[in-house]
């Protein structure tokens, strides 16, 4: 086993690698290539609550009028880097949960679309780029690696990934996503290549998908195989994994189009093509819109029991039909809710289940074509039980780690055990798949969030 | 299923907090949650969920074991008559069997999951599904004869030492049938050896009805005679057994026609549950291979020594017989007392496999050497995963040397 995932040098162009585990889970409601601007959102949210590890400061007060670019909230620690307002209007509300933790703010577009100007960038240093990034909205989508939070501005990465395809269930197509935006997607390559250290830039392509072949100023690599090959944690594992006191940064495909948009521009730009799917999902396709869209204003949902979820089946949140498009989310799904409990003959342990998925091949659908597509509820299939089954997480987590061990060492909180055992190189949406499979309906991925944020306040 | 659905949630109130049977919660969600997969929705992460839970896969386990079962019912009406000369037919024969077993797996399942029951409303869990596998396990492993208040004993010792001091399943570290097994085994060595491996052998010998030099020893008992003598002429007819048309002769071990615990005999049975184990994933094909070679290997060294008329025995031979088969398909397999990690799968299996016929060979005291081996491994299997996961660890921090020169 070890031999497989032996960590391997960057590689040149022509690099494809083979992703063995990991699962294609197909789902009905399949959203389809055409793509069409929805129409404007009238109310758009930024949540604070998208971003692990920010401590949001307000930079603006409910009714005050903001253009497209203005801050809304900078974070406590890294002061400098600015959430802006995708649009233009009054701010409406500060959402606020418990302990008056903010949750959202909320502006009332006045379709106007004024939008600050912060001028193109004409060439400069790191520093500079930094912070004009920084000041502009730009920066707020950079995360890093380990414990995949935001960025410090600070830091100089040892090298930027980007991955340019999305493996989940449902995903947005990256032809549909890259269409007429090749040229912004270069600058913001380019401007990812000024702020990498020597590792430089990579960028992982689907292989035998030649869209992005174009790009210069990085390094491309080809993956095969099922999800999770599109998470950009897997492509760093197989390229070059991370280690004990490196720093990298990750940034979605879309918003290095809309940094380079930005560079270009020099207007703040949040937009998104998103794909609309789901079994729940009228009419699946693409839509452009932008990060924080009232989904109310996005999709029409099939009926009102249905989840409407921002983000994929695997790592999304709930957000439900009046809720808004997440900061990351680059699809929306409505699926059926799963509250009915199932008859144990019928659709429950004993049925002969049909149309139940599973990775095990306890049901028959294992014999099924690869190409059926399911209709999967949110029901959680079974109980909370303690850890039994071993073996079901390394079948779907390539990454040359112990799943199971490092979610023990989580959950007794081991700090060295954490580190020993490479929490370093994982996110919790390389996890998904494992909580998916689970036998025991643990929940891995928070778990794995716990895990990081326990770390991050121990290394201070 | 609407009916059973409302009568369930009508009778519900009663069972709930402040309810007049509210102690007996636990008995009330078991069987609801047995009947009815709960309407337990997803709250973030992963949205949709596998369709696997652990009462199917131990379902399924218990589908693999039927097999065994059923042949083992068999066997044993099989092995009554033919200790008395009669004739045997199918249906009476499985009369006997069933009327042999049934109350075994009664007393099985009544003791432990009535322990269960007990720990579960102290503690205030729900009941888990592992004792479903076990309480069938315990049985299949269980002389015939056995007295019924024996099963009950081992079955508690079990379930209490062995589970439910760890924290239930999913927590212990040895198997819980083994352990029924081995505490019978220990505690009761002069009961549990002898004349009970054949339904009422000892009162048909004692009424004379016995047929010529019907012993009613098993496999492995002939065999531990051997030991310790250099083959002589006393071996010599023991081996005649093994031999082609001998008592237990190699197709006779593989179909399971022999005297043995219950659902142990028949090689073949075992092999049709490991089969449905490693085609629906829930049984590791990796243990359950390992274990096989572990065991061929250990055979083969001792045909290279061939001190006794043991060691002489062929290696197919000797993992056909007695509980190498079921011990390698639903003992070493069990994946909370087995190794964890995939590499530690092989090694754990292969030295269960070597030991278990290591321990029969070396000492006649231990007949069921696969037992012995597979509670011992169960104590050594997070040592292996141990050392596992140091190679994993040391090549994480060899990465960070090179990456730092």
């Amino acid at each position: 086993m070890g031999a497989n995932f032996a960590p391997r040098k960057p590689l040149d162009m022509s690099n494809t690698l083979r992703i063995k585990k990991g699962v294609d889970i197909r789902l009905a409601g399949e959203p389809s290539v055409q793509c069409s601007d929805a129409p404007q959102p009238k109310v758009v949210a930024v949540q604070p609550t998208d971003f692990p590890g920010l401590t949001p400061k307000l930079a603006v007060k409910e009714g005050a009028q903001v253009q497209a670019g203005d801050a809304l909230f900078y974070d406590k620690t890294f002061t400098s880097v600015m959430f802006a307002s995708p649009v233009s209007g009054a701010v409406k509300e500060v959402v606020r949960g418990a302990k008056r933790r903010i949750l959202a703010v909320t502006v009332e577009s006045d379709g106007a679309g004024t939008a600050k100007d912060f001028g193109p960038w004409g060439g400069g240093d790191r520093d500079a780029l930094v912070a004009h990034m920084a000041a502009g909205g730009a920066f707020a989508t950079m995360r890093q690696r380990p414990f995949d939070v935001l960025a410090n501005p600070a830091d100089t990465p040892r090298s930027i990934h980007v991955s340019g395809f999305d493996s989940a269930p449902l995903a947005a197509d990256t032809g549909v996503v890259l269409e007429g935006r090749m040229d912004d997607l270069q600058r913001g390559i380019d401007a990812l290549g000024v702020l990498a250290g020597e590792g430089g830039v990579h960028v992982g392509t689907r292989s035998g998908d030649n869209t992005l072949g174009a790009l210069k100023g990085c390094t491309i690599t080809g993956f095969s195989g099922p999800h999770p090959a599109g998470n950009v944690g897997v492509q760093i594992h197989h390229t070059a994994p991370i280690n004990k006191g490196e720093v990298l940064w990750t940034m979605g495909l879309q918003d290095a189009i809309n940094l380079g948009s930005f560079l270009r521009t020099g207007h703040y730009s949040a937009a998104r093509v998103v794909a609309l799917g789901g079994s729940k999902m009228n009419d699946p396709r693409h839509v452009r819109t932008m990060a924080g869209a009232s989904l109310s204003d996005l999709c029409v949902v099939a009926n009102e029991g249905a989840r409407v979820i921002s983000g994929s089946v695997l790592t999304g949140t709930k957000a439900g039909a009046e809720g808004y498009l997440g900061a990351f989310a680059t699809q929306v799904v409505a699926m059926p809710e799963g509250h009915d409990p199932k008859f144990l003959l019928t659709e429950g342990w004993l049925s002969p289940g049909l149309n139940k998925f599973s990775m095990s091949r306890a049901y028959p659908t294992w014999l099924m074509p690869k190409r059926k597509q399911y209709t999967l509820d949110t029901n959680q299939n079974g109980e909370d039980r303690a850890f039994v089954v071993s073996g079901q997480y390394e079948a779907v987590f390539p990454f040359d780690i112990y799943p199971v061990h490092l979610i023990k060492s989580i959950m007794v909180n081991d700090i060295d055990a954490m580190e020993k055992l490479g929490i370093y190189e994982v996110a919790p949406e390389d996890f998904a798949l494992c909580e998916f499979v689970c036998t025991s309906k643990i929940p891995v991925q928070s778990i794995v969030r716990g895990g990081l944020d326990a770390l991050k306040v121990e290394l201070g | 299923m609407k009916a059973i659905h409302n009568l369930l949630q009508s009778v519900k109130p009663h069972f709930e907090e402040g309810g007049s049977l509210s102690r007996f919660w636990v008995v009330f969600d078991s069987l609801e949650t047995f009947a009815f997969t709960p309407g337990h929705v997803t709250h973030s992460g992963a949205h949709i969920r596998d369709g696997i839970d652990l009462k199917r896969t131990m379902f399924l386990v218990i589908v693999a074991m039927t097999p065994c079962l059923l042949f083992g019912m068999w066997n044993i009406g099989h092995q009554h008559h033919l200790s008395l000369g009669a004739p045997s037919d199918l249906i009476a024969n499985v009369m006997v069997g069933a009327w042999k077993v049934i109350p075994l797996v009664v007393v099985s399942y009544g003791v432990g999951l009535g322990i269960e029951f007990l720990f579960a409303g102290m503690r205030g869990h729900s009941i888990n599904e592992g004792y479903l596998v076990s309480g069938m396990l315990i049985p299949l492993i269980m002389p015939v004869d056995v007295p019924l208040w024996m099963v009950a004993l081992a079955v508690a010792f079990a379930v209490v030492v062995a589970k439910e001091v760890f924290g239930g399943t999913g927590m212990n570290i040895l198997n819980v049938a083994l352990t029924a097994r081995a505490f019978l085994f220990f505690a009761y060595p002069k009961q549990l050896s002898g004349e009970i491996w054949i339904h009422d052998v000892a009162t048909s010998k004692a009424g004379g009805m016995l047929v010529d030099g019907y012993t009613g020893a098993t496999a492995l008992g002939h065999l531990a005679g051997t030991v310790g003598t250099a083959a002589s002429e006393a071996s010599a007819a023991t081996m005649s057994m093994f031999a082609e048309g001998g008592m237990f002769s190699l197709s006779n071990c593989f179909l399971g026609l022999i005297p043995g615990s219950v659902g142990e005999t028949s090689a073949l049975a075992c092999l049709i549950g490991a089969a449905m184990l490693i085609w629906t994933g829930i049984g590791s094909w990796r243990i359950i291979t390992s274990f096989l070679a572990g065991g061929l290997v250990m055979g083969f060294l001792f045909n290279l020594i061939g001190a006794n008329a043991y060691m002489t025995i062929s290696p197919i031979h000797q993992v056909v017989m007695g509980g190498f088969m079921f011990g390698m398909v639903f003992m070493a397999t069990d994946p909370v007392s087995a190794a964890q990690t995939n590499k530690g799968k092989l090694w754990y299996g292969f030295f269960g496999g070597l030991f278990s016929i290591m321990i029969r060979v070396f000492n006649p005291a231990y007949p069921e050497g696969v037992m012995m081996a597979i509670l011992f491994m169960n104590v050594m299997a997070p040592l292996i995963d141990h050392y596992v996961i140091e190679g994993n660890i040391k090549r994480r921090a060899k990465r960070l040397t090179v990456a730092a020169a």
